[in-house]
């Protein structure tokens, strides 16, 4: 594997696949359906000692 | 199983005193001999533990009402060890500091000269105080927020001892001149070994408790938690790939060369950075700062945002140490252009720990641990904001190399680092001692605002100084002669360098008081001039 394909394919489809799995990321905090499940999640620490 | 899971506990640590036999026998020089002693008495140790531990009846998973019987004794632990090293390292970083201003303090002795302490106060900072506050704090945490006991019965504290042999291998080799000059990375081959060993002991007890977890949902300080300790084995085995010139002796060649040995060293260094002085600590700041403040996180969806723009943004930042050397500019602007978008992540993470406080901000005039968590976040933010204005090329250009990046990394250090870590520490030990609260909330008070004082004396003598050692050093006569040497710019910064000494004594003196009242706090003493709450002279008065 050369240095030069490396790089393409980094600055291509590496930088395509990060793009995405962070719009996932996002998508996933920001969907309306979590909303309740996040609302039960941020008082997980209040709820023990 | 557990017989099983014993006898293989037993059956490493008999190996590993066999190795340390043949490190005693056969050491080809003196460091390592006295390490192979050192490693001989922990495998030894280790097994009389076991031994203890295995003949003890298993504690049970939860209480006889159904409640998590959790493991408070490693926590326990785990607070003591963060306050004794947090001392040493925080004494080691005063010395020195006084060593750079009246430099007769080295004693001329080879055991104490700055190249050799500075490591040592470094890595007793970041890695004894910090990791020893990450590992307490992460395994009381993941109980807690799972609601289920810690996993394994000898393995945590075959993390906790472990990593404690880890600190004092590291250390006594940088007295000794054990060095592989890698900084943040100074410990050599077989120690590195070694925490590789326990760091996946770590990360197993961490990800068998989350999965034994009772809710659903996985809170997100063990998200932050986790991206730590996954990052660091990934940073340490890269950067720290290297080969022993002799299996018996402490010297080692990395496997890296030239810029590219530069380029993984600051990948390494920077994630560091980023993932054990900022990811472990916030997840520090998600359950504590709840936690304090008895308010749910501002926004959880935010933390959500927070964690993975962190966690894709952070790994770039590296090349930002590198300007202007060897490394390929693209390198260089790429390492810049992360740097300046960490901006949003770190800030939107210091909204959300500072927004948690909306409708409760009365309790910081009441309730100085609280603030203390409250202004290292604040401290998070300012230095946050530091780092990427630092990371430009034409500001590093005058910064790079003086003394305001040591002041930019104590903001960051002393203030977010140390701060959070004192605020968890203050809520943690009332907890796993069961004691009904702190010992004193004034000697709190003495701490934070002592401690206060000193870093603003540090990081405000470190611009000072540094700004003025980078127009020193750029400065031109008429002739295009440089117009200082040297040694001008050193005569220049003394002052400076004792008021920043006089800042750490301070920063040192909020850590003793600390370690007092902590104390105190563990014999279950209550300072008798402060009531308890709710008894008539702390009740509001009449209207």
């Amino acid at each position: 594997m050369e240095y030069e394909s490396v790089r393409i394919f980094a600055a291509t489809w590496g930088l395509v696949a990060l793009v995405v799995m962070f719009a996932v990321a996002v998508a996933y905090a920001l969907w309306p359906r979590n909303r309740a499940k996040f609302r039960d999640a941020a008082r997980i620490p209040l709820k023990e000692d | 199983m557990r017989v099983a899971a014993n006898c293989l506990w037993l059956g490493l640590f008999g190996a590993g005193g066999l190795y340390g036999l043949l490190m005693v026998q056969r050491a080809v020089d003196l460091g390592f001999l006295l390490h192979g002693i050192l490693f001989l008495a922990f495998c030894l140790a280790a097994v009389a533990l076991t031994v203890r531990l295995a003949l003890s009846p298993p504690p049970a998973r939860a209480l006889p009402d159904d409640r998590p019987h959790y493991n408070d004794a490693i926590v326990r632990a785990g607070v003591i060890a963060s306050t004794f090293w947090g001392l040493i390292g925080f004494a080691a970083g005063l010395w020195i500091a006084l060593q750079l201003a009246f430099p007769a303090l080295n004693f001329d002795l080879p055991w104490t000269n700055f190249g050799r302490l500075r490591p040592v106060h470094t890595s007793a900072v970041i890695f004894a105080f910090g990791g020893n506050v990450l590992i307490a704090t992460s395994f009381h945490v993941v109980q807690r927020t799972c609601r289920t006991r810690l996993a394994g019965h000898v393995a945590p504290w075959f993390v906790f001892w472990g990593y404690q042999l880890f600190i004092v291998l590291a250390a006594s080799g940088y007295v000794l001149g054990i060095t592989q000059s890698k900084e943040y990375a100074e410990p050599e081959w077989y120690v590195d070994l070694w925490l590789t060993l326990v760091w996946v002991a770590y990360l197993l007890v961490f990800m068998a408790t989350l999965a034994r977890r009772r809710e659903p949902h996985i809170y997100v300080a063990n998200w932050f938690f986790l991206a730590f300790i996954v990052t660091v084995a990934m940073l340490h085995l890269v950067n720290n790939a290297a080969l022993p010139v002799s299996f018996f002796g402490s010297k080692s060649y990395i496997a890296w060369a030239g810029v590219q040995d530069a380029l993984t060293q600051w990948w390494y260094g920077h994630n560091a950075v980023g993932f054990f002085l900022t990811a472990g600590f916030l997840g520090i700041m998600y359950y504590f700062i709840p936690k304090q403040a008895e308010r749910p996180v501002y926004s959880y969806r935010l933390s959500i945002v927070h964690f993975w723009a962190l966690i894709f943004l952070y790994i770039w930042a590296g090349p930002h140490h590198l300007h202007y050397t060897a490394l390929p500019d693209w390198a260089q602007t790429l390492g810049m252009t992360f740097s300046v978008m960490l901006w949003m992540p770190s800030w939107g993470g210091m909204i959300n720990g500072l927004m948690t406080l909306s409708g409760a901000w009365d309790k910081l005039r009441t309730d100085p641990v609280l603030r203390m968590l409250v202004v290292s976040v604040a401290f998070y933010g300012m230095s946050t904001f530091e780092g990427p204005l630092m990371s430009i090329k034409a500001v590093n250009a005058l910064s790079h190399y003086t003394d305001w990046t040591v002041g930019h990394v104590h903001s960051g250090a002393l203030g977010w680092v140390g701060f959070v870590s004192f605020g968890a520490l203050y809520v943690l030990a009332p907890v796993v001692w069961r004691r009904e609260r702190l010992y004193s909330q004034r000697l709190v008070e003495w701490h934070f605002w002592i401690s206060s004082i000193g870093i603003v004396l540090y990081i405000t003598a470190m611009w000072v100084s540094g700004i003025m050692q980078g127009l020193m050093w750029r400065a031109y006569d008429s002739l295009g002669f440089l117009e200082y040497s040297f040694v001008e710019t050193v005569e220049a910064m003394h002052p400076f360098y004792v008021i920043r000494a006089l800042g750490g004594a301070l920063f040192v003196a909020g850590a003793l008081i600390m370690a007092y009242n902590l104390w105190r706090t563990t014999r279950g003493d209550i300072r008798e001039s402060e009531p308890l709450a709710g008894s008539p002279a702390m009740a509001p008065a009449a209207a």
